[in-house]
């Protein structure tokens, strides 16, 4: 398998080819990441506002290395038991009821105390073996073999204890369980985490990762992504559409539409098989775009003129691709 | 090759981005990996591993291209060298002149002084004089570049800290590239009667025209990499400790900086710490009564929390005429305030009490602030009439939770200070804290009532810079966290 890593992860130009298989269109600071990530044995922080595609990055390297993918959302107050792994507690109480009449079997033969303990102790290990431990996603994530994509998703979401309780596993690749021991990954998963930056991450967390910020894109890139995940639109007017979102973006929003709003817009308007963008039809859709009220309210005056433009630049990119 | 690593890395620290050591080791790794020859994979990479928020891109970008800006210093030295590279057009005679007058040297006494002087030059400290001079009259760009930056090596130019520097430290290192020499060259050329009017004087005055110019260039890009970013540093400390009537209006900008920044840094703080006070802890009581039915052995167990109580905030904001200058400010920090803190009841006044926090809610900070301005600020103080406003219409939201700032001077126009609704907030909140812009001394003189209010306050302090705010309400969300 790691062959097939190497493979698809030999350079830059591989790796966004590679994504573009999966439809994933990367640009260079991505692919970039991917490339030192395997290179370093790191795991990748990615920021960037919501919707510019962090957590699809995850997925799309998954599905291009065909490796399985462990994704683990975080939230306030998540702890290691649910992260990592738990004692199955449940099982535990319901075993030592049920031997409860055992004992006296076990314990056939001991004379005094000290006997006693001596016999129990050679039992001692056995409520607390593997055989009782519920894995988590960060243990299971180094459990595979082969390797996999681990996601740790929102980082920002979760307490800061848990983001120290990481840096064991992002740095070495391995946990310790008092009981057990310590696990080590046979092969170090490729990890990414993500954050939205509702508040600042540790200083330690982020130099153990190395950190990737994707911005909102160009219009051409955004135009070859909307290409390539709704490849049923029309080249005219996905130029048209990205050419509007981008200039939504210019305006003073609460909420800038991103990458997965063009994507779900494009769709919607693939649905209603619309020929072209219509001012009527740009209003009664813009909510897949916009999330506010306000924002859409304060914008509704200025859709001609977007349109407007949005129409030179198709015509323009037109004429420029038949020269 | 790690030298100028190094280099950049000061760089970067000089330019605000944290590097740390292992953050070093990881660049030199990913180096290894990526290698020197793609630029744009080498900046990626970089970035990558060193700068690690959005802030410290923007940076890591500036400071990388200057950087490199830098060593490809060619392409600047070839437009140098264009200019050079005309004036062989017409000196390409003269060129050849000179080992022409070399030869001829034997013969023509002028001429042999001038080819003797460059080589009693040579002679005398080594190549790197002598090459001066030719280097310019071969409009060798790359050796020139190489030059300087030895030279700079030699004359510590990266420790420029201010920018008037530049032109003493210039001269520096070209004295050190041997410009005395090269002087030398020039006026034994010019007062020479017999030298040969071939333009070789000209050429090597306008070479010097340019090496100076280029070592100036040199230095100002020492100074952005290595000094700008502390400079500005300097500038936001001193205005952290500058009494706020006195920051000019021209600071205004970088203030609205300053106390955006300590919003931030005081808010991350506080997020953090409500979630330590969080933790779970075994709920015995209702544990045990859940699993009655199990015959009391616990297989359900019942988590206890604690939940904290968020700080709420009452803030009155003085922006009447007497504090006009502060006034802003005041302002500036209850929006940073208002970002801060999860429950904030804003106000302002005049003599009228006006509530703002839908202002503050709505408005970006530099629309919101001349709006309540124009809206209640610069007319004459009447605390009286603000605190009879406030009994009337506000006081019932006061309870044993409350906070009440209140920012101002406490001078009321000899007004009736109505104190004793000052005492009634004082019963019902759990503190009540002025902030005064006055130093101590002023409390009193005049019109003041400070000495009517202070007994009905928990705290009362002089605040009149940024610093002070930053500890006063550090104190307060520490206590509230604490209840």
């Amino acid at each position: 398998m790691s062959t097939s890593k190497d493979i698809h992860l030999a350079s830059v130009e591989k790796i966004i080819s590679g994504l573009g298989t999966v439809s994933y269109v990367a640009s260079r600071q991505i692919a970039t990441a991917i490339l030192i990530a395997q290179n370093l044995d790191k795991p990748i922080l990615v920021e960037g506002s919501a919707g510019v595609g962090k957590t699809e990055l995850a997925l799309s390297t998954a599905a291009l290395l065909d490796l399985p993918l462990i994704r683990m959302q975080c939230y306030e107050g998540l702890d290691e038991s649910k992260a990592l792994y738990e004692w199955k507690y449940g099982k535990q109480l319901l075993y030592t009821q049920v031997l409860k009449d055992k004992i006296g079997d076990v314990m056939q033969g001991a004379v005094g105390l000290r006997d006693s303990m001596t016999q129990l102790h050679q039992f001692s290990d056995v409520f607390f073996s593997e055989d009782f431990l519920e894995p988590r996603p960060l243990l299971k994530a180094l459990q595979y073999d082969e390797g996999c994509v681990l996601l740790i998703d929102e980082i920002d979401k979760s307490d800061e204890e848990f983001e120290a309780f990481l840096l064991e596993i992002l740095s070495a690749f391995q946990v310790t369980i008092p009981e057990i021991g310590t696990i080590k990954a046979k092969t170090p998963p490729i990890v990414f985490l993500t954050s939205n930056n509702t508040r600042d991450l540790g200083d330690a967390l982020k130099r153990r990762c190395l950190h990737l910020f994707i911005p909102l894109p160009e219009a051409n890139l955004e135009e070859q992504i909307v290409a390539a995940r709704v490849p049923d639109i029309e080249a005219r007017l996905r130029r048209k559409l990205v050419s509007f979102v981008q200039q939504l973006r210019g305006l003073d929003l609460k909420k800038l539409p991103s990458i997965s709003e063009t994507i779900d817009w494009a769709r919607v308007l693939v649905l209603l098989h619309a020929e072209d963008l219509e001012p009527d039809l740009v209003r009664e859709t813009l909510n897949v775009l916009l999330k506010f009220e306000e924002d859409i309210r304060n914008t509704d005056k200025q859709i001609p003129e977007m349109l407007r433009q949005a129409e030179k630049v198709a015509e323009h990119g037109h004429l420029a691709a038949t020269i | 090759m790690q030298q100028p690593f190094e280099q950049f890395v000061r760089a970067l620290r000089a330019a605000d981005v944290q590097v740390s050591v292992a953050e070093v080791l990881d660049a030199t790794e990913v180096i290894a990996a990526v290698g020197y020859d793609d630029r744009q994979l080498l900046k990626d990479a970089l970035a990558l591993s060193v700068a690690k928020s959005v802030e410290e891109k923007e940076r890591f970008d500036t400071a990388f291209d200057l950087f490199y800006a830098r060593t490809e210093f060619k392409g600047e030295f070839d437009a140098w060298q264009s200019p050079d590279d005309l004036a062989p057009d017409e000196q390409e005679p003269a060129e050849d002149c000179e080992p022409g007058g070399g030869e001829g040297g034997d013969a023509d006494g002028g001429a042999s002084g001038d080819g003797s002087a460059g080589e009693a030059g040579s002679t005398e400290a080594g190549s790197t004089e002598a090459s001066l001079a030719e280097m310019i009259l071969a409009g060798d760009s790359q050796a020139l570049a190489a030059a300087m930056e030895a030279a700079a090596t030699e004359v510590g130019a990266g420790n420029i800290k201010v920018f008037t520097q530049r032109n003493y430290l210039a001269r520096q290192m070209l004295d050190q590239m041997g410009l005395r020499d090269l002087e030398k060259m020039i006026s034994a050329i010019d007062r020479d009667p017999e030298a040969p009017a071939d333009g070789k004087l000209e050429a090597l005055k306008q070479g010097r025209v340019q090496l100076f110019n280029e070592a100036r260039e040199y230095m100002e890009r020492q100074f952005e990499l290595y000094a700008r970013t502390a400079g500005e540093q300097f500038r936001e400390e001193y205005l952290e400790r500058t009494v706020l009537s006195n920051i000019p209006p021209r600071d205004f900008a970088i203030m609205g900086r300053v106390v955006r920044r300590m919003a931030k840094k005081l808010a991350s703080k506080y997020v953090r710490r409500h979630r330590r006070a969080r933790r779970g802890h075994l709920d015995v009581r209702r544990t045990l009564r859940r699993n009655m039915a199990h015959d009391g052995v616990p297989f359900e167990t019942v988590w206890k929390y604690q939940t904290i109580q968020k700080p709420s905030v009452v803030a009155i904001c003085d922006v009447s005429g007497s504090v006009a200058s502060t006034a802003r400010f005041l302002l500036l920090f209850l929006y940073s305030l208002n970002e801060v803190l999860a429950k904030l009841d804003s106000f302002a006044f005049s003599s009228h009490l006006e509530k703002i926090s839908a202002e503050l809610e709505d408005h970006s900070v530099e629309e919101a602030i001349p709006v309540i301005l124009q809206k209640i600020g610069f007319r004459s103080t009447d605390y009286g009439q603000m605190l009879r406003d406030f009994r009337d219409n506000h006081l019932a939201s006061i309870d044993r939770r409350t906070t009440v700032i209140i920012l101002g001077d406490g001078r009321t126009n000899g007004a009736d200070p109505e104190q004793q609704i000052m005492k009634q907030i004082y019963e019902r909140a759990r503190r009540v804290i002025w902030l005064n812009p006055e130093p101590l001394s002023s409390w009193g003189t005049g019109d003041s009532e400070m000495p009517a209010y202070q007994p009905y306050c928990h705290v009362a302090k002089t605040c009149n810079t940024v610093k002070q705010l930053e500890r006063i309400i550090d104190d307060l969300m520490r206590s509230s966290v604490r209840a």
